[in-house]
């Protein structure tokens, strides 16, 4: 490569806007961080976060019909990958609703007053009563929302690895930043800091491997470097299993689900809800573009490995969940085991496995946001009451909230009538179209003992009698309330009416390369 | 030399750091095991992109190397936190969650 023949890269600063609206939201967050009095802040960090949020929506659905390969390649804004942006805005925009809430708290939000004070201590008190706020979390936010988007249209392994850093890096801080029981919010931030780094070295070892075997990190080059040798080398082989951990790590797939019950109990209940619906979102979204796009020549390989690791997944997350006794952690194992369902849907490598997948991946995203947000409202003066015990009685005493959090036990449990039902149904009917029937039946007996789970938490909610101390929910301000109304709609929209959104899906094609 | 002896190399290299990463009690050391083998990978990077004639490994090797310094901010940053906290940076030592 001459340097004098080098050329500029072309880029298309229209198309790539969406991107360009979210990070630079989430950069000025950090100037006004620095910059803007205490009280100043809170106020501009709102219209900066909903704004960007907002505004980088609209783009793409005026931007929708113009799809290509941009910047040189490395990103693909392709009818999924648009899917999955849109999504991953719209349950960023439920997620903000839920960490702006301030009066389910009687000190305020959900958010330690100052991150680095000590837990208990003196100065921890002080800021509290003096009614400090941390309005860091916001460009924190915006920067793993801004990660999220370029993880699903990454075209380009390199591009790959830089967005899953942007999203993962300020995840692993908003984690430890719960304002009550901060050990374990600590805890869960070190664990899952210690363990995403790990994972994040095998996917660029495997990303490595990728570029010795073709020369190259994009992703048609490297599909067509097996098209054309479809002889199995160890580099391939080798750099496949360590891509897929990666992945799988993000996705909570067993093996590789330790830190999911301890990251999901120990967060702040509007983080769990950004991790537990976007970053699984997210994570299915490279997941599948890899699978499909790069690897699809070798997909005789892989296919059998995931087949294993969704049957394992489902029935693993269906199993341990049923031991729970913290409601948290049930909902953590419960995703665990749904990433299973998910998962049958791209073992397929069909674009019905796509298309169910992306289906399924709307319809858990939002029911999960509608629990957090019930989750957070469950509470007393020391924080969220999430055993379960504590929650008996709750249809007494908040009726309409219980009766949400059954709609969305239902819709996890796939009743029919909920989004969940429609939900596997497609991913099994994509499963059993390549006669994949092994898959399914593993699939049937986990969603059986996952019922158990789900509607035992229905029973506990209206069946037993609230012991002493178990509170009312609190009341929460209008934003929760719409962040809940929104999810408990759609839950049950897609659940009736389900043909506008697979059309949709269905219109947005497959995979460009 | 042959290019096959660097491949070797950080391949050695990174499995030290993952044994480091399973196998250490301190963060500290924890982290810098993972740190290994982000530096393992960059080696394997530079190797393959001799082997293929390209630049795109050294490049890669760079935008690694970025990565891994904001990754060091941030693990520095949440394991200092939970060292005021408990006055101990052993990774065994936080287990308020489990089960």
């Amino acid at each position: 490569m001459n340097p004098e023949v080098m050329t500029a890269p072309s880029i298309d600063y229209i198309a790539l806007l969406p991107y360009i609206i979210v990070g630079a939201a989430g950069v000025i967050g950090v100037i006004v961080e620095a910059f803007v009095g205490r009280n100043g802040r809170r106020p501009i960090q709102l219209v900066l976060a909903f704004g960007s949020l907002i505004g980088a929506f609209g783009v793409l659905v005026v931007n929708r019909t113009t799809l290509g390969l941009q910047a040189e390649g490395a990103i693909a804004i392709d009818g999924p990958g648009i899917l999955f942006m849109g999504l991953i805005l719209l349950l960023a925009i439920l997620v903000a609703l839920l960490m702006s809430e301030r009066q389910l708290d009687p000190a305020g939000d959900a958010f330690a007053p100052r991150a680095s004070a000590l837990p208990g201590s003196d100065d921890e008190r002080e800021l509290t009563t003096r009614g400090y706020f941390q309005t860091e979390i916001w460009p924190l936010f915006l920067f793993s929302v801004f990660g999220m988007m370029l993880f699903v249209t990454a075209s380009n392994l390199l591009v790959l690895f830089i967005a899953l850093e942007i999203m993962s890096l300020p995840l692993y801080l908003m984690a430890g930043m719960s304002r009550r029981r901060r050990l374990l919010s600590q805890e869960a931030a070190l664990k899952y800091f210690i363990l995403g780094a790990f994972s994040s070295a095998f996917l660029l070892f495997g990303i490595a491997l990728l570029y010795g075997y073709s020369g190259s990190v994009e992703f048609s080059v490297i599909a067509d470097a097996l098209a054309a040798e479809p002889g199995q080398t160890a580099l391939v082989v080798g750099g496949v299993a360590l891509l897929s951990v990666g992945l799988l790590f993000k996705i909570g797939a067993v093996p590789f689900h330790a830190w999911v019950p301890d990251v999901y109990q120990g967060s702040p209940a509007p983080v769990t809800a950004f991790m537990a619906a976007a970053v699984k979102v997210t994570a299915f979204g490279a997941l599948l573009r890899v699978m499909y796009v790069a690897l699809g020549g070798v997909r005789w390989e892989w296919e059998p490995l995931l087949w294993i690791i969704a049957g394992l997944t489902m029935l693993f997350g269906s199993v341990v969940a049923i031991a729970q006794t913290d409601m948290k952690r049930m909902i953590a194992y419960s995703s665990i085991a749904q990433a299973g369902f998910i998962l049958i849907g791209v073992s397929t490598a069909t674009a019905e496995g796509l298309y169910a997948s992306i289906f399924y991946l709307v319809a858990y995203g939002f029911t999960t946001i509608g629990i957090f947000a019930i989750i957070a409202m469950v509470r007393d003066a020391g924080g969220e009451m999430t055993r379960l015990d504590q929650w008996a009685g709750l249809g007494k005493r908040s009726p309409l909230v219980a009766v949400s959090f059954g709609i969305f036990m239902f819709a996890l449990a796939s009743f029919p009538l909920t989004s969940g039902f429609i939900a596997k149904f497609l991913v099994f009917e994509s499963a059993l179209a390549v006669d994949n029937l092994g898959l399914v039946i593993v699939g049937v007996i986990a969603s059986v003992m996952a019922a158990f789970f789900y509607i035992r938490v229905v029973v506990i909610m209206f069946f037993r009698e609230p012991v002493e101390g178990s509170p009312a929910a609190a009341v929460p301000s209008a934003t929760t309330t719409l962040a809940l109304a929104v999810s408990a709609a759609v839950t049950v929209i897609l659940g009736v009416l389900p043909e506008p959104v697979i059309n949709l899906i269905e219109q947005a094609g497959v995979f460009l390369r | 030399m042959s290019v096959d002896n660097y491949i070797i190399l950080a391949c050695v290299l990174f499995t030290l750091g993952a044994i480091g990463v399973l196998v250490r009690r301190n963060a500290i050391v924890v982290f810098m095991s993972v740190e290994l083998m982000l530096n393992a990978t960059n080696l394997a990077f530079v190797a393959f992109a001799r082997m293929n004639g390209n630049l795109d490994g050294q490049v890669i090797a760079f935008f690694v190397m970025v990565v891994a310094a904001a990754e060091v901010v941030v693990g520095l940053a949440i394991i200092v936190t939970v060292y005021r906290s408990r006055r101990s940076a052993s990774i065994d030592e936080p287990n308020l969650l489990k089960y």
